[in-house]
């Protein structure tokens, strides 16, 4: 299988369409036919850095590679970055506004949700300049 | 325990219309955060919110969740319920509160997560 790649775009602010290009992505999945818990896996990952994109980086972009033994998703913004990874990776810690909290999200289990369905996280940021996500999920461990 | 049987229990009304009725639920999550449903993985599950938007919906699409209840009297917005259509997800809405709804679902043997 050649390599299947797929770029979106991540609107800001906007929850009505935060989530498609997860939605989209968990389709072509399972269209692989790839196993319901790896499908599972990557959707709760990319959906939650997508959310996050939405909610803390102005929107963002959502870079997507699949081949036959992995997916890799790259989710990125030009938003104000993270200040304190170690603090942002800790479960309840969140720098979300009462806004976002009456959406159901900003409970500070993103980051901590993402690693635990990735096999890979790995994340760059920078103040001032943005942040990338990357994500990888192997189909078989 | 069967979505028509759920709904007869907390007296709830169905508002999709192309949801499998066979679906059997086994598990349920009780929220109205949706980080904390991503945090809860079993299969064939229930979503308890007292949450309307459309994030629910995509919630329980990523999460795989079957049906969702929304209670204490609220009711799905039309672009939600075109939303779960499309996807098979059910959608109920019930006037118990959330405690209540989930408690007749428990006794009737609907577990959670870590049971």
């Amino acid at each position: 299988m050649s390599t299947i790649v797929r770029d979106y775009s991540i609107p800001a602010n906007d929850f009505t369409i935060a989530g498609e290009a997860s939605s989209s992505v968990r389709k072509l999945l399972s269209q692989l036919g790839v196993s319901p818990d790896v499908v599972k896996r990557t959707s709760i990952a990319m959906y939650e850095a997508e959310i996050n994109a939405v909610i803390h980086g102005n929107g963002g972009k959502a870079h997507v590679e699949i081949d036959e033994s992995k997916i890799y998703i790259c989710i990125s913004d030009e938003g104000p970055g993270i200040a304190d990874l170690d603090l942002a990776m800790q479960e309840g810690y969140s720098t979300a506004p009462d806004s976002i909290r009456e959406m159901g999200f900003g409970a500070g289990m993103g980051l901590s949700n993402i690693k635990k369905n990735s096999d890979i996280l790995y994340i760059e940021t920078e103040i001032n300049k943005g942040t990338k996500v990357n994500i990888t999920v192997f189909f078989s461990k | 325990m069967k979505i028509p049987e759920i709904a007869q229990l907390i007296k709830a009304e169905i508002c999709t219309k192309n949801h499998d009725p066979d679906t059997e639920i086994l598990s349920a999550c009780s929220a109205d955060l949706m980080s904390d449903v991503m945090a809860f993985s079993k299969s064939n599950a229930l979503l308890l919110t007292g949450l309307v938007n459309p994030q629910v919906i995509r919630t329980a699409e990523m999460m795989d969740i079957k049906a969702v209840v929304f209670v204490r009297g609220k009711k799905p917005l039309e672009s939600m319920i075109a939303m779960a259509e499309e996807k098979g997800i059910a959608l109920l809405a019930t006037d118990y509160p959330l405690f209540v709804a989930s408690g007749k679902l428990y006794q009737n043997g609907i577990r959670g997560r870590g049971e």
